[in-house]
């Protein structure tokens, strides 16, 4: 390969203030947190007397312990059965081909630019008529439904590929067609599902129109509608409002820093299919 | 669901060769012609969950959004038909058609920027995209892809303050004359908001664009090089035309978070000041859960439906095409 030396300088220099741009906001904001509470800091500034106290009132004041409690509990409901029913259908369409196999598809995709904005008012009287306002239902069950288009159509494109000879092979051996699926085609799909299953935690974990709109007590909403809430009561407390926001972002950046990988091949993926 | 084994009948998975009509499907079409259309049926109630959830929870409010829309209902007493009324009020108050043209011009930062920006970096990175340097890079610029946008209006709000990190970088290089509050001028609220949405988008269209320039034959770039191209006749030549796969990818993706913007918005400038960064998915709420007017609520929501579909489907066949 052909590459000239100042042509890799300028791609370092580049690539150094790409990062410096991402990472600036956050130093900014963990040296704010540094500062007395209440005061009116600048920009960057490391404080005279870092109060490294700042997080732990913000902690608690932020019930942190509750907060990621509850947003895991909403992951929990949500990932697990968007997975196995997003596969199941997934399975029909792209391996199966049950009858109108194309038109499922088209309905499915259908719905994959669809801004939830766009049926949040209807959604808030369905709900309110479950009689599921202000529980964790009221998260749960509509993000299943709003995160199927893409779902349905990540799986689908995995079945797709499968051979049909897997199937028959298995059924030949005597199985029936859930243990074809559920024992020959699921550990098959395993890569398909890991992926699929960091994207949805991310896009639940991160949800905050729903909470917002559907839940008003933030111990049972996500840690992004915990987040819009804690703003709105620390506000105007700068240095606490950093050291909140810090903490509350806390947990998805370790998860992320952890898995990075795999979130980074997911994330580029899930752009490419969607 | 469980089925005695039938070994007899390996064809009940076998695609019809109506709608098989790819590889796997045509191979052995009509071989057997006992295959049971209740095997067929019954690959159904695997959908059956999915498409249910789907309905009940997507569909269903989708129909909903469209039957408000017909109404003037304040959501507790009777609503009174209004035809296309909403419709007519959404063309023509600023409030309500205001907040559209405010999305399109989010497009710019959204879109625009970040896919410039990264094409830019994408084309110098990418003969060091195996470096350590590069490996950090590539974790170091999803960070804002991962944390929620409303953390990113968070700590943007803070920058932008008229104490800020921005404010204060300006004053360092001797341009304190120009600083502001910048989320709370009238003539710079949306672009600051715009800012925002561009720090959002910057790493995941440079990765994209750079894992699609990884694709492209080493051996095109050297035979550019030794007919003596430069670097920008490469990008022209090669580069450009060989990611419109990736490109059409960071387009879609960035207008539809441009054109359906809330998490950032809410957080950081309520739409204000005045209704100069007001979008259409924050005007809905507003309408809808303050100003009880949920059919012109609907109707924007409807008109918001029908934008984004009509700005990413033509984007969608475009590519297709392009491919065939």
């Amino acid at each position: 390969m052909i590459a000239s030396k100042r042509e890799t300088v300028i791609g370092r220099i580049l690539l150094i203030l790409l990062m410096l741009w991402t990472l600036m906001p956050f130093v900014s904001l963990f040296v704010t947190a540094l500062h007395k509470s209440g005061s009116y800091p600048a920009g960057v500034e490391w404080p005279a007397d870092p109060q490294w106290g700042n997080f732990a009132l913000a902690f608690q004041s932020a019930q942190m312990g509750a907060l990621v409690w509850s947003s895991v509990q909403i992951v929990l409901g949500v990932v697990p059965i968007s997975l196995v029913i997003a596969t199941m259908a997934g399975y029909a369409i792209g391996h199966l081909r049950v009858p109108g196999h194309k038109l499922l598809l088209l309905l499915f995709v259908f719905g994959l630019t669809l801004p939830f904005e766009g049926i949040i008012t209807p959604l808030y009287y369905q709900i309110r008529d479950f009689g599921l306002l202000n529980t964790r239902w009221a998260i749960i069950l509509p993000l299943i439904g709003l995160f199927m288009p893409f779902s349905v159509y990540w799986m689908r494109a995995h079945f797709v590929n499968m051979p049909a000879e897997l199937s028959e092979a298995a059924e030949v051996d005597g199985a029936n067609r859930w243990q074809i699926f559920w024992r020959v085609h699921v550990p098959l799909a395993r890569p398909a599902l890991s992926s699929l299953g960091i994207l949805l935690f991310l896009w639940t974990w991160n949800q905050f129109l729903l909470t917002v709109v559907l839940v008003n007590d933030p111990l049972k909403r996500t840690a992004a509608g915990a987040l819009g809430a804690f703003q709105g009561q620390w506000g105007t407390d700068i240095p606490l409002l950093c050291a909140g926001s810090l903490l509350i972002m806390a947990p998805t950046l370790l998860v992320f820093f952890i898995f990075q990988r795999q979130f980074v091949a997911a994330l580029l993926q899930g752009s490419m299919k969607g | 669901m469980s089925q005695p084994p039938a070994p007899s009948h390996p064809s009940w998975d076998r695609p019809s060769p109506h709608f098989g009509s790819r590889a796997v499907g045509a191979r052995r079409g009509g071989v057997h012609k006992t295959s049971p259309r209740r095997g067929r049926w019954i690959g159904y109630l695997f959908v059956v969950p999915a498409l249910a959830f789907y309905l009940v929870f997507v569909i269903r409010p989708i129909f909903l959004t469209v039957q408000y829309s017909m109404y003037d209902w304040n959501g507790v007493t009777r609503a009174t038909w209004v035809g296309a009324g909403n419709y007519l009020k959404v063309f023509a108050d600023p409030t309500l058609y205001g907040p559209v043209l405010n999305a399109f011009e989010l497009i710019i930062f959204f879109s625009f920027i970040p896919i410039t920006l990264g094409l830019v970096t994408a084309a110098t990175v990418r003969r060091i995209a195996e470096s350590r340097l590069a490996g950090l890079a590539r974790t170091i610029v999803f960070i804002p892809q991962v944390i929620p946008l409303v953390a990113a209006g968070i700590i943007w709000s803070w920058l932008l303050a008229s104490n800020g990190l921005v404010n204060q970088l300006l004053r360092a290089i001797g341009l304190g004359g120009i600083t502001k509050a910048w989320l709370g001028d009238f003539g710079t609220a949306l672009p600051a908001v715009g800012m925002i949405g561009a720090w959002v988008q910057l790493g995941l269209c440079t990765l994209l664009l750079l894992a699609g320039m990884s694709k492209i034959d080493g051996s095109l770039y050297e035979a550019a090089r030794l007919d003596g191209a430069g670097p920008l006749r490469e990008f022209f030549s090669i580069t450009l035309p060989s990611l419109r796969q990736e490109i059409v990818v960071c387009v879609t993706v960035t207008v539809i978070a441009a054109l359906s913007s809330f998490d950032i918005i809410y957080i950081s400038t309520q739409g204000g000041p005045g209704n100069s960064t007001l979008v259409p998915g924050l005007q809905i709420f507003y309408l809808a859960f303050s100003e009880n007017r949920v059919g012109l609520a609907s109707a924007l929501a409807v008109t918001l439906m029908v934008l984004v579909l009509a700005v990413v489907l033509p984007i969608q066949l475009l590519a297709r095409e392009d491919n065939e």
